[in-house]
């Protein structure tokens, strides 16, 4: 019985990784492939870096890169600020009037089709356009407003989680000390929260960094972000340059989610133990 | 009239359909410790986060020291507030949580330093400066909450269930302690607790709150010994209550019949019912006698059987069934260290108290 799970265990973990991994690090490795061909080895110039080389000279790639950069920060930027008053909203604000239609707003666009978010906010922006001008045409502000809108609500829930389990009697106690409300937000709510600020963040920049659907509708000509160059060269025939840039994109993201979910992890588990100690449970 | 500390003036507090506090009037003079007591629901904590100013009454006023506090946010009142968790900032040293309050006021930083460490001293957490809540004992962080709302110097101290979460060798101590400080600063307690024992020790009045109204109000003896209701005789300390009807009324004693009782009792005053009217009787288990010899006086004895005794070191609990099925306690003092052998499970007993001992009102 246990003979047969020690061999049974450790195969069922293998196929795991592999169906997760293996894709990545075949991708990861023809990254290297000197041919221009991606399919085949060219077992004599590999490994180079020369599609890295290529890379960082393409102007195209560069520029989208860096737009993507800056739609991801005021995305995250401003889906924190928002996520969060709704998240205050949900939790604290008791039943107020319309109070279901906002939790039922906040957490559509978590089910929604993105095709469908995409497509509902295009015919919003043009018909905007055409009313009030505003945004007129189509590129980096409608972008970043297309993501805040659905990233926000990633961090409505964050937040509101993150308020359920917090004491009021703290905030009542900081104003009872003489802060005013505006006070006992920053000096108290707020470094109370952050660990759920900053993760919602972290899940808004990442959400905003790779997608495609959805900038595909809102975005303009000469705003093509990250992700849609690479869509769209692709489509041509995959080119060992897209390997490289991938690899990068790969690298990046698994060394950010890493390092966050170790600090979020020591962090939170710090703030819950002083919670639970402070309150004397 | 002459105006108390702290007035409240037929102070009510509804939520949508519940009355949390109906129709409360009292007053609290400078420098009392005053202990509001019920069971919990009773409204003593609304009453006291209407004093705080974290609700608003429905109706009525409070007044400290003559001022209306209507329109004072909590913020800027002249009272601060320790609570039952504590709600110590975590993510705050000691230092920080208690120079927190006198941070909102404009005050330099050494005065804020110096005052810190002069409420520190007194609580005796002056060496814990730099730790952070978590790492402090329960006890410790009690000390740190009170310094926390005493540095302020309010007007008015709340205290919500202040030792509720200690356990109960500090409990006496830090009792004691409290009313140390309390005398030391001068400033006027009111505590809320459910906690009858807390309450007699700390209180110099005691207001018995049931159903969000005051019944009584009196200090810790008044109270026990002379409980204007039923409820209130009941609700501190543990008593035995018999209805009766009232059959003898002179001016300087009653006599009143109980069914469950052999002899009429007799209390040495008197009171003002039309004659046979109903009554209640308390008496006290410890101011019951017990003795295996019948009692040579007409009144106030019972005869019954020896059910249970709980020896509790200092004091025994005799449960005693009476010839009329109902049980009476009784509690008698161990002064002497050699059992009372005659007073053993199922013998027979006889219990008596004095005239003075019931304490008696209407039904």
């Amino acid at each position: 019985m246990t003979g047969r799970r020690a061999v049974l265990l450790p195969t069922i973990l293998a196929f795991g990784f592999a169906f997760l991994y293996v894709p990545i690090l075949t991708m990861v490795v023809y990254s290297f492939n000197a041919s221009r061909l991606v399919t085949v080895w060219d077992s004599v110039h590999s490994p180079t870096l020369k599609w890295y080389g290529q890379l960082f000279q393409s102007g195209q790639i560069m520029d989208a890169a860096w737009l993507s950069l800056k739609i991801a920060v005021m995305n995250a930027t401003g889906a924190v600020i928002l996520g969060t008053m709704a998240g205050f909203a949900l939790a604290r604000f008791g039943r107020f009037r319309g109070r279901g239609l906002l939790g039922a707003l906040t957490t559509a666009p978590l089910v929604l089709p993105e095709i469908i978010t995409g497509l509902s906010l295009l015919l919003l922006f043009v018909a905007l356009e055409q009313l009030i001008g505003w945004p007129a045409g189509r590129g980096v502000t409608t972008i970043t407003i297309a993501h805040i809108s659905f990233s926000l609500s990633y961090v409505a829930v964050i937040v509101q989680a993150r308020l359920v389990g917090f004491d009021e009697s703290l905030e009542e106690a900081a104003l009872d000390l003489g802060a005013r409300p505006a006070t006992v937000f920053l000096r108290i709510t707020l470094p109370l929260i952050a660990p759920a600020l900053l993760s919602g963040w972290l899940l808004s920049f990442t959400l905003s960094w790779d997608d495609v659907v959805i900038s595909q509708f809102v975005a303009g000509p000469g705003s093509s972000t990250l992700p849609m160059v690479i869509f769209s060269k692709v489509r041509l025939g995959v080119s060992p340059d897209v390997n490289a840039l991938a690899t990068l994109m790969v690298l990046l993201v698994a060394v950010g989610v890493v390092a966050s979910a170790l600090y979020l992890q020591s962090r939170e588990r710090r703030l819950a133990r002083e919670m639970r100690m402070a309150l004397g449970a | 009239m002459p105006q108390s500390y702290l007035q409240l003036e037929n102070v009510s507090k509804r939520f949508d359909d519940f009355v949390a506090v109906n129709n409360v009037s009292l007053s609290v003079e400078r420098g009392e410790i005053f202990c509001l007591l019920g069971a919990s629901g009773c409204g003593k904590t609304t009453l006291l986060r209407l004093l705080a100013g974290f609700e608003a009454p429905s109706s009525g006023r409070l007044l400290i020291d003559g001022q209306d506090l209507a329109l004072i946010p909590p913020y800027r009142r002249p009272v601060n507030m320790m609570f039952q968790s504590y709600a110590l900032f975590p993510h705050m040293s000691v230092e920080r949580n208690v120079a927190f309050g006198l941070e909102q006021e404009s005050l330099s930083s050494s005065e804020i330093k110096r005052r810190v460490g002069e409420i520190l001293d007194i609580v005796k957490m002056r060496p814990y400066l730099k730790r952070k809540p978590h790492q402090l004992s329960g006890g410790q962080r009690q000390r740190v909450a009170l310094a926390r709302a005493l540095v302020k110097r309010p007007k008015l101290l709340l205290l919500d269930e202040p030792l509720g979460a200690l356990d109960r060798k500090l409990r006496e101590h830090t009792q004691f302690e409290l009313i140390n400080i309390q005398q030391q600063l001068g400033v006027t307690f009111v505590v809320v607790t459910h906690d009858q024992e807390e309450a007699m020790t700390l209180a110099t009045r005691i207001g018995v709150m049931d159903h969000g109204e005051i019944v009584q109000v009196g200090t810790p003896r008044q109270i026990y010994e002379f409980p204007q209701t039923r409820f209130v005789a009941d609700f501190i300390g543990s008593v035995n209550l018999f209805e009766g009807n009232l059959v003898e009324d002179e001016p300087d004693f009653v006599r009143v019949q109980c069914p469950e009782l052999p002899a009429t009792v007799l209390i040495d005053h008197g009171i003002s019912a039309p004659p046979n009217a109903p009554l209640w009787i308390a008496v006290r288990p410890e101011k019951i006698n017990l003795s295996s010899v019948a009692q040579q006086h007409p009144d106030n004895w019972a005869h019954g059987v020896i059910r249970e005794i709980a020896y509790l070191g200092d004091w025994s609990v005799f449960l005693v069934r009476l010839d009329s099925g109902r049980e009476v306690r009784a509690t008698v003092a161990n002064n002497s260290r050699k059992p009372e052998e005659q007073f053993v499970r199922d013998s027979s007993v006889y219990l008596s108290w004095d005239a003075s001992s019931p304490v008696v009102g209407s039904v």
